[in-house]
């Protein structure tokens, strides 16, 4: 691994907003990183999908110069954190996990501090209309919402008009009206020809926000691609789950047998199959449990997601709740 | 694109407004000195000799030996059933127990230094009563001068001291508590000066020192005729190199400290041995000799010696001059190192 770092760095492709190679960072015994090679274009969202553990919130601070790795190599915009940190700072903007911003300071007093340290950047009023703020711009940090907060940590990330936004886990913890209040910054920002990096654990954000994404499990990205890519690598876009009264599991083979099934995966007392066509399997399953005598308890389909996709490439669902 | 504010500027804005906007902060700082300051000067003021409380121990002529001792002026004496009265000794209600008889009994605790003087008090009133003629005459000449009394030490000490905690709380507190929150890392994350992160800390204390000064030598000058007679600049320049030093050493303090807890702790070791051995409340040389040396090293006995000086003697700056390049010795050395072992994450 070590001798990784020496040579690749003009390996790396110019374009690209950020690269990395062979990344690796322990802790003690526990390998958080474990050579990790990423490479995000510039003007895209990029998504780092996985459960907690996977190693997200680790490589993403490497990435932004707060942690050293043990070993590989990192490049932002062309440049290294070692030869170039002070311009990297100046054209970063950074959202990170569990950060509570000052609470006795108001918005625009927080924005003001954070504006004060780039040679350039946009206004606080600015910044404050773009994550709509600006009705609170008198109000002590301790007394926003958690939605309101979050987007005044995006804010400070954007008062330096960044070239790539870091954010991680940016909605964790946020009710569903907050968290499409937070990507609709987010996609703006794009719009506006930014990078993006986020981490998170929702897959209906990554759906909805990335062109990108790299799952991670264990320090290792485990599948990349666009979220239609991955979904489409089970083969099919639907899944049927089902499960019987009697908690009984019926045979594999007899329901690979089944029209449109591309996959079978048994879970918790239910069974899930993979399918290209609802309209064809499920009227067969039907019709297979009736001539069996057997009484379903349960009977679900919906599209497959990004969800489907981490089970079926590890057999572990993304988060435990 | 908009004008950049200036960084040190809005870092110490930050800070000032931290504390301008917590009022118990506020009470702490600006309160506090004053009513310590107005509690031991009630305590200590204009007393004058104090009155020697007596217990007679009841038996024969308890009655005539009590009210000759009564008699005499500054003596207040009772008589009491012999366990009563061993009790109070005991507690301190009375600084000595006369058993009458031939001869009398003088009961006391020769550690007590109320209890000694009683002796010497009772003594003399009995062998004056009983027919002791003097021989040489004396004449009493009390000293109630401003700048030779008890709280004309005091007022300086409590200055010094609350400097010192002022100065080390209100550093350390916020930076932990920041480090806590994750918020250095996030501060770390953009192009901020570390340097100018800690220099806000300084110099938002000095912002504060005007008030917390001012405060303390006026209520001092009105309430108790604390004499202020040193130049304005000398007092100046000894508090803002003694306010350096201080946050200096906060930063010290609170470069490692991940939770408020540890920092608590790590103040107190720092600040308690100042408070007893610097001279706040009673002068230092009441410790053994060996200890001296040490004892005038640390930055609060430097500070209190200095501030007493100028404000009280009216010594000039360069007669502290030795005192002030210690200080600021102090400032400098404490924060080279705060910024070489930070803990920023």
């Amino acid at each position: 691994m070590a001798a990784a770092a020496a040579e690749p760095s003009s390996e790396l492709p110019a374009q690209a907003a950020i690269s990395c190679r062979g990344l690796v960072k322990r802790y003690g015994t526990v390998v958080a990183v474990d050579g990790l090679d990423l490479e995000v274009r510039a003007g895209e969202c990029f998504g780092l999908l996985g459960p907690n553990g996977a190693g997200k919130t680790t490589t993403i601070e490497i990435l932004q110069g707060l942690l050293a790795p043990d070993s590989g190599d990192v490049r932002v915009l062309g440049l290294t954190w070692k030869h170039h940190e002070a311009e990297l700072r100046q054209r970063m903007g950074s959202q990170l996990q569990e950060t509570k911003l000052a609470e006795k300071l108001t918005v625009r007093e927080m924005l003001t501090l954070f504006r004060s340290f780039y040679q350039r950047g946009a206004s606080p009023d600015h910044v404050m209309e773009v994550v709509q703020l600006t009705e609170k711009q008198n109000a002590w940090v301790s007394k926003l919402s958690g939605g309101q907060r979050q987007r005044l940590a995006v804010a400070c990330a954007l008062v330096c008009q960044p070239d790539i936004l870091f954010l991680d886990e940016p909605t964790t913890g946020l009710d569903p009206q907050s968290r499409r209040q937070l990507w609709d910054v987010v996609l703006r920002f794009r719009e506006g020809g930014g990078t993006i990096l986020l981490t998170t654990h929702y897959m209906e954000e990554a759906e909805r926000l990335c062109d990108r994404v790299a799952v991670m499990d264990h320090g290792r990205v485990i599948a990349l691609g666009t979220p239609r890519q991955l979904i489409a690598s089970l083969g099919a876009e639907h899944v049927v789950e089902f499960a019987l009264a009697d908690g009984a599991y019926l045979d594999d083979l007899v329901l690979r047998a089944l029209p449109g099934v591309a996959a079978v995966r048994r879970d918790d007392g239910k069974t899930r199959l993979t399918v290209a066509r609802v309209h064809e399997t499920v009227p067969a399953l039907l019709h297979l449990l009736g001539a069996r005598g057997a009484a379903l308890s349960e009977l679900t389909t919906h599209h497959a997601t990004l969800e489907d996709v981490f089970l079926g490439l590890t057999g572990r669902h993304l988060r435990d709740d | 694109m908009t004008d950049r504010p200036n960084p040190i500027v809005q870092l110490t804005l930050w800070r000032v407004r931290d504390f301008t906007r917590e009022p118990e902060a506020l009470f702490w700082v600006f309160a506090f000195p004053i009513v310590l300051a107005f509690a031991l000067g009630l305590a200590f003021k204009n007393r004058g000799a104090q009155v020697v409380r007596i217990g007679v121990e009841a038996g024969a002529g308890a009655e005539v030996l009590a009210q000759t001792l009564d008699a005499a002026p500054k003596v207040e004496a009772r008589v009491y059933h012999p366990a009563d009265a061993g009790n109070r000794l005991r507690a301190g209600r009375v600084a000595l127990v006369v058993v009458p008889g031939d001869p009398v009994v003088f009961r006391y605790d020769s550690t007590r230094q109320e209890s000694v003087m009683a002796r010497l008090v009772v003594d003399d009133v009995l062998q004056a009563a009983s027919g002791r003629r003097e021989v040489r005459a004396v004449k009493d000449e009390r000293i109630t001068e401003p700048g030779a009394r008890y709280i004309d030490f005091l007022i300086p000490g409590l200055l010094g001291m609350n400097i010192m905690g002022t100065g080390m709380w209100g550093v350390g507190f916020g930076i932990v508590k920041s480090r806590n929150q994750k918020l250095l890392k996030r501060l770390l994350a953009s192009p901020m000066k570390r340097r100018d992160y800690l220099l806000s800390h300084m110099l938002a204390r000095l912002v504060f020192l005007t008030l917390e000064v001012a405060s303390l030598l006026i209520f001092g000058y009105l309430v108790f005729g604390v004499p202020f007679r040193g130049s304005v600049a000398a007092v100046a320049v000894v508090v803002v190199v003694g306010a350096l030093s201080f946050s200096g050493l906060g930063l010290l303090v609170a470069s490692r400290a991940r939770t408020v807890e540890g920092v608590s702790g790590l103040m107190n070791l720092v600040m308690v041995p100042m408070w007893i051995g610097s001279g706040v409340f009673f002068a230092y040389s009441n410790f053994p000799e060996p200890m001296q040396p040490f004892l005038r090293a640390l930055p609060l006995t430097e500070l209190n010696d200095a501030l007493r000086a100028v404000i009280i003697d009216g010594s000039s700056l360069a007669h502290v001059g030795g005192l002030v390049v210690a200080l600021g010795a102090w400032a400098v050395v404490t924060f080279g190192v705060a910024l070489r072992i930070f803990r920023w994450q």
